[in-house]
């Protein structure tokens, strides 16, 4: 076996500001000079270097959730590294990494024991090396801190110094290898021995981080893109004689036309590109463009609203059904109906997004904050007419991505004009970019009716979504929901009641339809959680019963139980090793209830004037939080001032970064709730800046955000999205019990 | 385009830009310093903000010409090593998620705490309030400003 070396990146990689180039993951490649020891490449992930350094390979996107941090963390914790000895190296887009699609809360739940194991075959490899040398079992040998040591003899040895033998040393394959028991990963867990600081911290507080708009290249040009204002739109005739007498506009190119399906196909228009950022601006504005403005012109979100509402008070396609909710509705003898309608939402990451993109000699080289790099990879190739291996994505430090940036339409956009011009292009979107030409979380209306017998028990349960799918986005005119958006706080709720049915209406998307921080759960979410704090006020019962009443007894229902007609995807993973567990939501909704003195809260008149508390609760991405806020009036509207989140996500990797997303995820919920609202009049989207598109800010934002991580080995489960979905249910039942109004329909608070 | 002097975290520059230039953009595209980030251009977000004179200033909505030869100072500039108090505390408190946001957020900070070294909660929020992050972080600034301003001599 010999050493393995990575070739070394090339000049075609250069990037002029360097400032951060580790973080980028461009530390150099060592070249193996005569009679050295070189570095041992493990495998793809861990290489080990002679002079002790350990090179850990980070594959998925740094967009805000630490996995930069958690993820090389845990290898290192596995490996036995000393910490302050590795070296973090961000992946390029390539399949040999596995998957690399930072969405669905998935990098540490669906890869925890692979991960582990590629860092105990580097541990095992080192192991053995040291007691070859020691002639000793590797029984008797342990790896901590950067070194091999045998506790019988007291000897210990460096990592650097095995290299050279390791490197003789057959790679053992990652299932042959052991791992370490949980309590030897020192970072790991809710109360770990040891803590690290984020891997980019110091970075990111000296302004040394890059982010996709900060890679720089000799005679790069920055283009601005003036796209047609409806999808599907096309550009009619443009002059872009204005345009072209802005000092440092170089030229104007127009971009092929969008066709159906959507996909992550750029969306068209005309580029300005010039020699600064400025300048592609103000060349922009001076753009003169007649539209052809396409099919979509109708798309008028108040009448869709009708539309949604009117497919979901019609019988829809049943997914769903357990007993006979007809017959127990019929003889009910009351029933309580609410509906709910969820606005469109943009993602409006802090970063807008850009790429850029080098076309040359038969190649493309891409730099983009993207969350999916090997669809990038892909996407680019198709645009560009290459193959794969003609095209590298490298991926910076992402400025938010919440959905969007899996979607690579703007890296597309780069490459085009990279090869139209001969230049580096760096496609800028602006703000207003982000916020009219988003792919756009569904708009959707729920309808909800129950049936209460005479003793005031529930004995029926009908409920219908509807909402313009995803599938849309890739199958031109598909208006049903798929079995994974069903997933999402439909087929999945353990409710028990025997009479129960759940329909799905169909719903056209005239927009481009995308995810967006746990997706389908948002408006699932919100509904479910509204509907039984709904329930509970008629039946006079306190809402935290209510849902215990609901959830049932601890049990983990199997899709048959509970009545599903379509296969449960369960969020990529097994229903045996990820099942439905109503004793794990339930165990939330108890502490957090503990946590925010729940049974003595205080139980405002309905006027306005106090303070009250409001309760919800959801499972997804395999992981199980509840939530609970106090609202008061402030200035007449609305305020979140503390807020209490439980969360059971298995065993947890980084603690801190569990935390930090889910105080994130109150103030993401409670955008939500108050002010997120993307609409259409026209075709067109009405909202450009963060005037017309708020997002809570720090003034708005509890005094208080508690956590509370639940100390649990069971398999890990998602984190970055699941804390979002109950968020928006508890504002809403907090305010009913505040004021005595039920808002069914978001935002609350109304420009 | 016009040959300008600029003072720039400590140093004297001569800068050849249009004099409608946003500073935002002097800083980014013409002088490389890409710690002041882009976010919405309207100076509704902070992501962009500078010191010019020690105020917090939306560099996107001023230019050069605007401020005469006021002293600009940017997050490179802040501190020599990265150890202002509250580049500190931030770390300390784990303040950042992706971060974009947060040169932006440590301006403002930075220049409230020179004009209020002992900030109250209602004055941190009234000043800070211009500053977003989609990410959610201001539980942790709120923190690591009353951190920093606590243990500022």
């Amino acid at each position: 076996m010999t050493v393995s070396r990575r070739g070394f990146l090339g000049a075609i990689g250069a990037a002029t500001a360097m400032a951060g180039g580790l973080s980028l993951g461009l530390f150099g490649r060592e070249v193996r000079a005569a009679n050295s020891p070189g570095p041992l490449e493990a495998n793809a992930f861990v290489t080990l270097h002679p002079d002790g350094r350990v090179t850990i390979v980070c594959h998925r996107t740094e967009m805000g959730q630490g996995i930069r941090s958690s993820l090389p963390m845990l290898i290192a914790d596995e490996l036995g590294a000393d910490h302050a000895r590795v070296v973090i190296e961000q992946a390029v887009g390539d399949p040999r990494y596995g998957d690399q699609n930072t969405d669905g809360s998935r990098s540490i739940r669906t890869d925890w024991d692979r991960l582990r194991r590629l860092g105990a075959v580097a541990r095992t490899l080192l192991t053995t090396a040291a007691a070859r040398r020691w002639r000793v079992p590797a029984t008797e040998c342990s790896a901590t801190g950067g070194r091999i040591h045998h506790r019988a003899s007291g000897r210990s040895i460096d990592f650097g110094e095995l290299v050279a033998d390791a490197a003789k040393l057959p790679i053992p394959t990652p299932e042959s290898v052991t791992l370490r028991p949980l309590s030897e990963l020192a970072h790991v867990g809710v109360t770990p021995s040891k803590t690290r600081p984020l891997a980019d911290g110091l970075d990111i507080v000296t302004g040394r981080g890059l982010f996709g708009a900060d890679v720089r290249l000799d005679g790069m040009l920055t283009a601005i893109i003036v796209r047609p204002p409806v999808v599907l739109g096309r550009v009619k005739r443009f002059s872009d004689e204005a345009a072209m007498k802005v000092p440092g506009v170089v030229r104007t190119v127009e971009l092929p036309a969008l066709t159906a399906p959507v996909a992550f196909k750029p969306l068209g228009g005309v580029a300005v590109l010039a020699t600064n950022t400025w300048a592609a601006m103000k060349g922009a504005a001076a753009l003169e463009i007649e539209w052809e403005l396409g099919p979509n012109t109708d798309y008028d979100s108040e009448r869709f609203r009708e539309v949604l509402f009117e497919a979901v008070r019609r019988p829809g396609k049943v997914v769903r059904e357990l007993g006979d909710v007809d017959g127990a509705l019929a003889a009910a003898t009351r029933r309580v109906v609410a509906e709910y309608h969820l606005p469109h939402l943009a993602h409006a990451p802090m970063e807008p997004p850009v790429a850029l993109a080098h076309v040359r000699d038969g190649r493309c080289e891409v730099w983009t904050s993207t969350q999916n790099p090997q669809a990038a990879r892909a996407l680019v190739a198709r645009v560009l007419g290459m193959t794969e291996a003609q095209v590298t994505v490298h991926v910076t430090l992402t400025g938010g991505g919440f959905g969007r940036k899996s979607k690579p339409d703007f890296a597309a956009e780069a490459a085009l004009l990279s090869r139209t011009v001969g230049s580096p292009v760096r496609v800028q979107w602006t703000r207003s970019d982000d916020l009219t030409h988003g792919y756009l979380h569904a708009v959707s209306a729920q309808r909800f009716e129950a049936g209460l017998d005479a003793s005031g028990n529930l004995t029926a349960w009908l409920q219908r979504t509807a909402f313009p799918p995803i599938p849309s986005t890739f199958v031109a005119g598909l208006d049903e929901p798929s079995d994974g958006e069903l997933n999402q706080g439909v087929l999945d709720t353990p409710l028990a009641i025997p009479n129960l049915r759940m329909e799905a209406g169909r719903a056209k998307a005239s927009v481009r339809i995308g995810w967006l921080r746990s997706v389908c759960n948002i408006f699932h979410a919100f509904g479910l959680g509204s509907f039984i704090d709904e329930l509970a006020e008629v039946r006079g019962v306190d809402p935290k019963a209510q849902w215990l009443e609901l959830l049932g007894p601890p049990r983990q229902p199997t899709p048959r139980e509970l009545g599903a007609k379509v296969a449960l995807s369960n969020y990529g993973l097994s229903l045996d090793d990820h099942p439905i567990d109503t004793g794990r939501l339930r165990e939330t909704i108890e502490r957090v209830t503990k946590m925010s003195a729940w049974h003595a809260r205080p139980k405002p008149v309905g006027d306005g004037s106090g303070r009250a508390l409001g309760l919800a609760a959801h499972a997804s991405f395999n992981a199980f939080v509840a939530c609970v806020v106090a609202v008061v009036m402030r200035d007449g509207r609305p305020h979140v001032d503390e807020a209490w989140i439980s969360v059971d996500a298995g065993q947890v990797v980084n603690a801190d970064r569990v935390r930090s997303q889910m105080e994130g995820a109150v103030i993401f919920g409670m955008s939500v709730a108050l002010h997120g609202q993307i609409t259409a009049k026209n075709g067109v989207i009405e909202q450009r800046s963060f005037r017309d598109y708020p997002i809570v800010r720090m003034d708005e934002a509890p005094a208080r955000i508690h956590v509370d991580i639940v100390a649990s080995t069971a398999r890990p489960g998602g984190v970055g999205e699941p804390g979002v979905p109950p968020v928006a249910p508890a504002i809403a039942n907090a305010l009913a019990a505040l004021t005595g109004v039920r808002h069914r329909n978001l935002p609350i608070i109304r420009r | 385009m016009t040959l300008m002097k600029l003072k720039i975290n400590g140093a004297e520059l001569e800068v050849d830009a249009p004099e409608d230039m946003p500073l935002l953009w002097v800083l980014r595209d013409v002088l490389g310093l890409t710690g002041t980030k882009y976010g919405c251009g309207e100076a509704l977000c902070g992501a962009c903000t500078i010191h010019v004179g020690g105020k917090a200033t939306r560099s996107c909505v001023v230019s050069a010409r605007d401020i005469g030869g006021a002293e600009i100072t940017t997050i490179e500039g802040l501190s020599a090593a990265g150890d202002h108090p509250l580049q500190k505390a931030w770390q300390r408190h784990g303040v950042p998620q992706c971060g974009f946001c947060q040169a932006g957020q440590i301006m403002g900070a930075a220049a409230l705490l020179k004009k209020h070294p002992a900030p109250s909660d209602a004055e941190i929020d009234a000043s800070m309030a211009g500053h977003l992050c989609r990410c959610g972080t201001y539980t942790r600034i709120r923190a690591a400003i009353k951190d920093a301003a606590g243990s500022q001599p």
